[in-house]
């Protein structure tokens, strides 16, 4: 005996009033002519089966929530859904290009990651630490002057008028505060490097 | 001689199909939602 085929529309009601395997047979009925739909756009499987599965959720929504008219066809309506989706992919990627890293050139070859590893930012702390040591070795008036050029970034008019000397004797005190750092580094044998 | 195409016409046609795990999310998802009316409007429920 040749099976009966049970159209969409009962179907669709048949799903609303709670039937649940009647979405299995909706979905199986037309998954091929969906998908294939959106994959002739997009050209690309795993995009199409998001695609597809966004389709499906919205179907479901709309239908559980009531909004399903029965004027239209069920395929049609769906196709629709799936194309909305389609062109909003498109727009979101437009926004948000994508690169294709599947040709010879690999982007990440050109790409590093310019951050510390955990082992050099460990060994720039120390680092840092030492010279802070060191510093306070130096001469008052000359750690006063390295201190705000270096730590708190300022120039060396601000520090002029800061420590109420002239802008050539800030740039002295400075230039003396590192010849005095290198001498004691080099005296110790202090491997500063990182 | 003339080609017979419909082998591998079939085969292709399978793959034009979503995955077995999207269908299962799908008709998981469908059991698992439920919409209620309040008030206000409808509210959607995910149950697990």
């Amino acid at each position: 005996m040749k099976d009966v085929l049970i159209p969409d529309a009962t179907l669709v009601s048949n799903y609303i009033q709670g039937e649940e395997q009647a979405l299995s047979e909706l979905i199986s009925r037309h998954q091929q002519r969906i998908y294939s739909f959106i994959y002739s756009k997009v050209y690309d499987k795993d995009i199409t089966e998001d695609i597809f599965q966004d389709t499906f959720i919205k179907v479901i929504r709309t239908l559980k929530r009531g909004g399903y008219n029965e004027e239209g066809k069920f395929l049609p309506w769906v196709m629709r859904i799936a194309h909305n989706l389609v062109i909003d992919h498109f727009r979101r990627n437009n926004r948000m290009p994508k690169f294709d890293n599947s040709g010879e050139f690999s982007i990440f070859s050109v790409l590093s990651d310019s951050g510390l590893n955990a082992e050099k930012q460990i060994i720039r702390d120390q680092v840092e630490c030492d010279v802070r040591r060191l510093i306070e070795e130096l001469p008052e008036d000359q750690k006063e002057v390295l201190v705000m050029r270096i730590y708190k970034e300022m120039s060396f008019k601000e520090i002029a008028d800061n420590t109420g000397v002239s802008i050539n004797t800030a740039l002295g005190r400075m230039r003396y505060a590192l010849i005095n750092l290198r001498k004691v580094i080099d005296k110790h044998n202090i491997i500063l490097t990182n | 001689m003339a080609h017979i195409y419909s082998e591998k016409q079939s085969q292709k046609c399978d793959e034009m199909k979503p995955k077995k795990e999207t269908i299962d999310f799908l008709l998981n998802y469908s059991k698992a939602l439920s919409v209620m009316d309040y008030k206000y409007g409808k509210f959607e429920a995910l149950l697990n």
